[in-house]
């Protein structure tokens, strides 16, 4: 096949870029090597649009082993214990085909943290569908879950935390993010980085197929109406094997064979043995004839850019191929020394005798193109003046029921009931609290996950919006009693070659910065996904943020049901009333205008501290932060999760009843504490300057709201769980 | 008291059925499928997962496997077998067991709490044991009991059935049953009753900090049994 322009930009190459591929070889590239510079190149394995602004992230801090640019990064817990995380997009995939899709995606996951030692112990997902009126989304939801579902099932994985999103900008493009924690000793973390010449280079895990070539090209790119011809470009899953793939590699782990290891996602053998040759900044040359391959005559284009799953590339140390090889055939899986590592600083491919490839490694890593991308500022909207008449004449109980009936607030019941939560016995915590926890197996300790997105501030403004989502991913680990650790984040946005859409990663990922700076809550892993968007439409900006904590003691432990009756409750962090953006405002009054509400990290850092002290005392029986929906709707849960009810007083502020029950302002929880801890709480909120609210106190099974208005749990409780299910079922 | 576990390959239970067998007081040993001979064992486990990834039919080929004719020896000449929801899929294949596991009537994955009553007490898994309803914890795709109305006649008259779905009372009625089994059967002996199939996973209730305990009461009463 002929090289030429033409062939280049059918591969998503620019003409530039091919231009500069060109110098960089002092030649034509071949069609092997033009597929190889591909794959690299594209935005999904190149951050060429992205590398700029993610350097300015925080990825340092006192409990950071290893920040961005590994497999997945890793955190220290104390006692030689470290806990290796990361979240990852499969958005595109998910829409051409839900089940393998989605599957796939905690798949890939899975394998980055497993690759670096660790056995993962908890997986957590933030998937993000269309209207609910639209016509694909229920059968997306459907394929979404039980892919999800179909695959961390069978590996034996806790599924144990989640978030579930619906909004039309999504109706083309939904989003799946997949998160997975994995649990090493410190001393035995694996890199990927190679080292020392004339090292095996082996191939283990699945064969290599025709499927998923160009998947990362297909990732970084927009969709239009052929999208549905890209299915051969979605790779498919099986479970089973990369179940025997983690017990294998965690066996030879076990010994000190592996030099370093690396996994086959996006681009496959391509983008694996190059990081692995750069990083250790050496050559690598493989014989692709030695290739364990699916199906016959696949040309050296077909080998290099297959994304078939559960695969690994491994370089041992000398001498260790044979060790390694009862290891693999004792679990049935594929082991071949494919290569070598050389001091040529090239990737050196042969094919039937033939030299096929040629390339220093150098010019795909380091050369590839990194864009400064034009970018528009959003300017701070304008805020809403809400007639309050319209506002007054709402009965706020049949308010409060169509709010806790939403979409996006309604418990999701249906969709974790789907996945295996409690498999490897220690789930202490399953989905639908504040934050999913698992303890650390054999010890005192757990570790607490949440992943959280707020897609609505963001697109309102991307700057607050950033900074909000990592302050809700603090406040859910501390609802549970978890110090939040560190961060990892996936990037959903529209392409960045449209400067709006650039303006709203680039503030986004500003805000982000800013507060996880700010709480010390530092970033260590994460994605970026561009191009989410059909035609010219973008979906709205969604960072999503997965945030790690720990438990020192895991009987101190806090769930958000309320415990007994007569226990006071308050509200910790002030309520100004902000409206605007909130679900009361879109759902209720329609309103879709306005200002986020307003982040203020020292509040926001000074109360989550000061409440994970007074859980540290034993002081708190239940929590729960405030989120989408408010005070009223915080509450409501608790007692739903409780079985309790609760009689409810508006302090006397200036601010109406509606205002103060359904703002979003941020920064707040509700706690349950006894009443003969009253003054010692209070005390210690007083000291710490912690505005608080004291809201009512615990009764058997009704929501009573100054005395007058009341409404049952049971009532609550049905509005509350009906809506997905039958959603679902009709 | 000795206990062994199969780890088959996709099996995904077996690490926590060793932690439970372990903290109630056996001597566990993990035996892998490949392996002719059991060790000498008063228990034998077949655990959960997704033995050979639940490729042809759930259980069916970890039935076939090399270690399973030792286990339907121990089986055929009086030792105990409990096989947990893909280890009752595996019986169910093997013949111990009578019938065959359906997928879940509603077609899905289903994970969570269930109460089941005791059916039959008249066996060593369950003499003496103090409730009549456990709290237990499911997480299947397939656990959907089915079977011949002739023999469910006969798995009756022998009083086979070991356990059923049914509310936190012990009622036993269709709302309760959670994937669509007949008579709401959770769990079924053999004739004998030495060998238990059952698809609720008792070893994820065995602390006040997880599910719950009757997983805890289970184990208890069971080993108190073998002494």
């Amino acid at each position: 096949m002929i090289v030429n322009e033409q062939l280049a930009i059918d591969h998503g190459l620019k003409k530039e870029e091919y231009k500069k591929i060109c110098e960089l070889l002092k030649r034509t590239p071949n069609i092997t090597e033009l597929g190889i510079f591909s794959a690299m190149w594209n935005e999904h394995c190149s951050y060429k649009s992205s590398r700029l602004h993610l350097k300015k992230l925080p990825t340092k801090g006192k409990q950071v082993i290893q920040g961005p640019g590994e497999n997945a990064g890793v955190v220290d817990i104390g006692d030689n214990d470290a806990i290796v995380f990361k979240i990852e997009s499969h958005n595109h995939p998910s829409f051409i085909e839900p089940y393998q899709g989605a599957a796939t995606g905690v798949g890939g996951i899975m394998r980055d943290v497993f690759t670096m030692g660790a056995r993962p112990i908890a997986n957590l997902n933030s998937i993000h569908f269309g209207s609910t009126q639209h016509k694909k989304t229920k059968n997306l939801l459907r394929g979404v879950v039980h892919g999800i579902g179909g695959y961390g099932n069978c590996m034996g994985v806790p599924t144990i935390a989640g978030q579930t999103s619906f909004d039309s900008s999504y109706n083309g493009n939904i989003l799946v993010n997949a998160m997975t924690l994995g649990l090493v000793k410190k001393d035995k973390i694996f890199y990927s980085k190679a080292a020392g010449l004339n090292k095996p280079v082996i191939y283990v895990g699945s064969k290599t197929g025709r499927d998923g070539i160009h998947g990362a090209s297909m990732a970084s790119a927009s969709f239009d109406e052929k999208i549905e011809e890209k299915k051969p470009t979605v790779q498919v899953g099986d479970p089973f094997t990369e179940k025997l793939l983690l017990e294998a590699c965690l066996e030879l782990m076990a010994g000190d064979s592996i030099i370093a290891i690396q996994d086959m996602g996006a681009a496959g053998l391509t983008s694996s043995s190059i990081e692995m040759a750069s990083k250790g900044n050496l050559g690598i040359e493989i014989n692709l004839n030695k290739v364990p391959c699916r199906e016959t005559k696949m040309t050296p284009y077909e080998i290099m850019l297959s994304e078939s799953q559960e695969r690994m590339l491994i370089v041992l140390e000398n001498g260790k191929e044979e060790y390694a090889k009862t290891i693999f055939d004792k679990w049935n899986l594929d082991f071949a020394v494919i290569g070598k590592t050389t001091k040529s600083k090239k990737i050196e491919l042969y094919f039937d005798s033939e030299k096929v490839a040629d390339i220093p490694v150098n010019t795909l890593v380091e050369n590839s193109p990194m864009y400064d991308r034009k970018w528009k500022k959003a300017k701070l909207p304008k805020k809403n003046k809400i007639n309050k008449d319209d506002i007054n004449n709402l009965k706020i109980i049949e308010v409060l029921k169509k709010i806790l009936a939403n979409p996006n607030i309604c418990s999701k019941e249906w969709i974790w009931q789907q996945y295996d939560h409690t498999v490897m016995g220690d789930t202490i915590q399953k989905p639908g609290g504040d934050s999913g926890v698992v303890r650390v197996h054999g010890t005192n300790k757990a570790v607490a996950a949440s992943v959280d997105s707020s897609a609505v501030y963001c697109w309102a403004h991307p700057l607050t919006g950033g900074k909000q989502v990592v302050c809700e991913s603090f406040r859910n680990l501390i609802s549970v009693g978890a110090k939040p650790i560190a961060i990892t984040n996936c990037l959903n946005f529209g392409s960045p070659e449209n400067e709006e859409n650039m303006g709203e990663f680039v503030e986004c990922v500003h805000g982000i910065g800013e507060a996880s700076s700010y709480l010390k809550f530092p970033v260590v892993s994460g994605n970026v996904s561009f191009y989410n968007q059909t035609k010219d439409q973008g979906i709205k900006p969604t960072p999503s943020i997965g945030g790690v904590g720990l438990i020192k003691d895991y009987n101190k432990m806090i769930t958000m049901d309320f415990k007994e009756v007569d226990n006071v409750v308050l509200v910790i962090g002030k309520t100004e009333g902000h409206i605007d953006q909130s679900l009361f405002a879109r759902v209720i009054l329609d309103e879709k205008n306005g200002p986020p509400p307003e982040i203020n990290l020292f509040n926001e850092k000074n109360n989550g501290e000061t409440l994970l002290r007074l859980i540290d005392s034993n002081l708190i029986k239940s929590a729960h932060d405030i989120s989408l929906g408010g005070i009223i709707t915080a509450v409501s849960k608790m007692c739903i999760k409780g079985n309790k009810g609760i009689n409810l007083k508006k302090p006397k502020y200036l601010i109406s009843e509606m205002e103060y029950f359904f703002a979003e302002d941020q920064g707040r929880y509700i706690v349950e504490i006894s009443k003969k801890d009253q003054k010692k709480v209070l005390d210690i909120l007083n000291k710490n300057a912690v505005h608080y609210d004291e809201l009512g106190t615990i009764n058997e099974n009704m929501l009573f709201l100054n005395e007058k208005t009341k409404v049952t749990i049971d009532e609550l409780k049905g509005s509350n769980t009906r809506w997905l299910k039958e959603y679902m079922i009709n | 008291m000795k206990s062994a576990v199969i780890t088959f390959p996709g099996s995904n239970c077996d690490r926590d059925m060793d932690v439970a067998l372990k903290k109630f007081g056996f001597k566990n040993k993990m035996v892998w499928h490949q392996d002719v001979e059991l060790p000498k064992s008063d228990l034998v486990v077949l655990p959960g997962g997704f033995s050979y990834g639940d490729y042809l039919r759930c259980g069916s080929m970890a039935s076939k496997s090399k270690i399973m004719q030792s286990v339907i020896n121990f089986a055929n000449s009086g030792g105990m077998v409990m096989g947990i929801c893909n280890g009752f899929q595996i019986l169910v294949e093997t013949g111990l067991v009578p019938g065959v596991l359906l997928r879940n009537k509603y077609l899905e994955f289903i994970c969570k709490n269930v109460f089941v009553k005791i059916n039959n007490k008249d066996n060593a898994y369950f003499r003496k044991i103090s409730k009549n309803v456990l709290e237990l914890h499911i997480a299947h795709n397939e656990g959907n009991y089915f079977c011949t109305n002739d023999q469910l006649k006969e798995i009756e008259d022998n009083t086979q059935v070991a356990i059923n779905y049914c509310d936190p009372e012990g009622k036993i009625e269709e709302p309760f049953n959670p994937n669509g089994s007949i008579k709401n059967i959770a769990g079924i002996f053999n004739k004998e009753k030495n060998v238990l199939g059952m698809m609720p996973h008792p070893e994820r209730m065995i602390d006040h900090s997880l599910s719950g305990e009757d997983g805890s009461h289970f184990f208890n009463n069971l080993i108190n049994n073998l002494k």
